[in-house]
């Protein structure tokens, strides 16, 4: 379970138009952080927008904790307008579901969009521990981010796929996770991403049955499992029910949900 | 200073709980702030058997707070008296149920439950607005609540009753004395406004179950005017709720007629604010010279 602290902000910088990658001093939450989990962010003191915002941890770096988050509405656009130095209320780490980090021998790690950002420390926390084939995929050149920072921690190959080609590779990430999976097998896709795309690699890992993580999004109210916003259907036990993305996830097996 | 109310039987250290469907059964709110410190825990609404909930989208944020359309997902009331009130127990704090059901015979079914368990009162919830059948059915008129209040106040013997009412009715003094006159010892309002907002992208409503109620600071002066009229229609007390945030929140509350407060969606955006409630109320009593807070309910001078 997380803790409420306020956090200074140490650095902010806009990675490209309208993405912010915050790093915040937050002790209390890094020592306790695992890949897949978030932070319930609190972005103004005036009660309005109400609720707070759910954002996935991107970095682990000793008493420090980096976020990385798009502006799309309100409530991100008045966190990222927050100055350097500025006291940050953040609820975290969150969700008992995170990434399984353990021994693989190869493993296939793809993300779509804004959804790459959790798949960073948990790619981290792999190294040396499975063969890293990660898969970035984006709409187009002007949203490409962190391609530097997941090719540091060293991997075996990085695709890195724009939707109209206008960098690197065109096309979708998962054909070209498909193409090397069917070349050299996988014990482990992690994914994180927009729907259709987690539709997409969860249909495909259930068809070849290969074990697969897959990190959801829903609108959430508390982040901590009280409310019961975020439903998402589990398919795991003798009869579906609804669990909860902020609590029972947001990292589920794939074949555990229906989405 | 004397924080200590009696809401219909029940005395709580100070008049602020937290309410149903906000707090789930405490133990992840828990892990934030003291329990101990509660006036009382309201649980999530709690039916006779298991209810699933609706999908997802559950929840959207609008101005002035959020909706939700949780649809009353709980274990049940089997699970809650085996599982979470042994644990809620250990605390020094008055445990209240709230009860939702279908039909007038599963209100009654649960309640002969309820009536034997060890909690403190019961919570009618006559007030869901995201459940098709039952509690709006029955809450919206002086017949309906009447009716079914006076079958669960037969197997109820034991315990204070309090009946939530909806405020999506055009008089809400009507369901309230419909509940006073079945015999109930307390109302408590209110339950969330009916909204619904529109994804103008994909021109459908962003919750799945297309309307939700609305909860948060938006509501707080609807609810201030509704205990006030309510305090003025029956003698029983009111529990008073709907976007309270702070101390003098509950305040206003308080002084419109309400004998106790909860907090509700507040607990989303500071797990904390109970607690900051409970401190604000003690300070505007110093600031006041007020020694006992049961002294200003229901002293508002209207002009």
């Amino acid at each position: 379970m997380g803790v409420k602290v306020k956090c200074e902000l140490l650095k902010k910088e806009m990675l490209v138009d309208g993405i912010y990658k915050f790093s915040v001093k937050a002790p209390e939450i890094a020592k306790n952080a695992k890949p897949g989990q978030f932070l319930e962010i609190k972005v103004s003191e005036t009660g309005e927008p109400f609720l707070r915002r759910p954002i996935s941890i991107f970095n682990i770096d000793g008493e420090t904790i980096e976020f990385i988050f798009q502006v799309k509405g309100r409530g991100t656009e008045l966190l990222s307008k927050i100055e350097e130095g500025k006291q940050i209320d953040i609820i975290g780490p969150l969700g008992f579901g995170t990434y399984k980090v353990q021994e693989y021998k190869n493993v296939a790690i793809i993300g779509g969009g804004i959804g790459i950002y959790p798949l960073y420390e948990l790619t981290k926390e792999l190294k040396g521990k499975a063969n890293l084939n990660v898969y970035l995929g984006f709409r187009d050149k002007s949203l490409v981010t962190c391609e530097k920072d997941f090719e540091a921690i060293g991997l075996n190959k990085l695709v890195v796929t724009t939707d109209d080609g206008s960098y690197k590779e065109k096309g979708f990430a998962i054909d070209f996770m498909k193409k090397d999976i069917e070349e050299h097998m996988v014990d482990m896709i992690f994914a994180c991403g927009p729907l259709p795309m987690l539709k997409a690699v969860r249909a495909y890992a259930i068809e070849n049955n290969i074990p697969c993580q897959i990190s959801l999004e829903e609108r959430m109210g508390c982040g901590i499992g009280a409310c019961l916003g975020c439903a998402v259907k589990v398919i795991s036990g003798k009869e579906p029910r609804y669990g909860h993305v902020c609590k029972e996830g947001p990292v589920f097996n794939a074949k555990d949900v229906e989405i | 200073m004397n924080t200590e109310v009696n809401l219909c039987g029940i005395k709580m250290k100070n008049p602020v709980t937290v309410a149903s469907g906000t707090f789930g059964y405490g133990r992840e709110y828990s892990e934030f702030i003291d329990l101990n410190k509660l006036g009382a825990i309201i649980t999530k609404g709690t039916s006779l058997k298991l209810r699933p909930g609706n999908p997802a989208p559950r929840i959207c944020e609008v101005p002035g707070g959020m909706l939700n359309s949780i649809g009353l997902q709980n274990p049940g009331v089997e699970y809650f008296a085996e599982f979470d009130l042994p644990w809620l127990r250990k605390f020094d704090t008055k445990i209240i149920v709230n009860a939702c059901g279908s039909t007038i015979e599963e209100y009654v079914d649960l309640c002969r439950i309820l009536n034997k368990l060890d909690i403190d009162g019961v919570e009618l919830n006559l007030s869901c607005p995201n459940v098709k059948a039952g509690c709006l059915a029955f809450g919206t008129t002086y017949q309906g609540v009447k009716e079914v209040t006076s079958q669960v106040r037969k197997v109820l013997t034991d315990k204070p009753l309090i009946v939530k009412l909806t405020p999506n009715v055009t008089d809400i003094t009507e369901p309230a004395k419909g509940a006073e006159d079945a015999g109930a010892d307390g109302v408590s309002g209110i339950n969330t406004l009916l909204g619904m907002k529109i994804d103008i992208d994909k021109r459908r409503p962003v919750l799945a179950n297309n309307t939700g109620g609305f909860s948060g600071p938006g509501v707080k002066s609807v609810g201030v005017r509704m205990v006030y009229q309510m305090s003025k229609a029956v003698k029983i007390p009111i529990l008073g709720m709907g976007g309270i945030t702070c101390g003098e929140d509950a305040i206003e509350y308080m002084l419109a007629g309400a004998t106790a407060v909860s907090i509700g969606s507040g607990n989303f955006a500071d797990p904390e604010v109970s607690i900051k409630t409970i401190d604000g109320i003690e300070k505007y009593m110093k600031k006041h010279n007020i020694e006992d807070i049961s002294s200003i309910i229901g002293t508002v001078q209207m002009n």
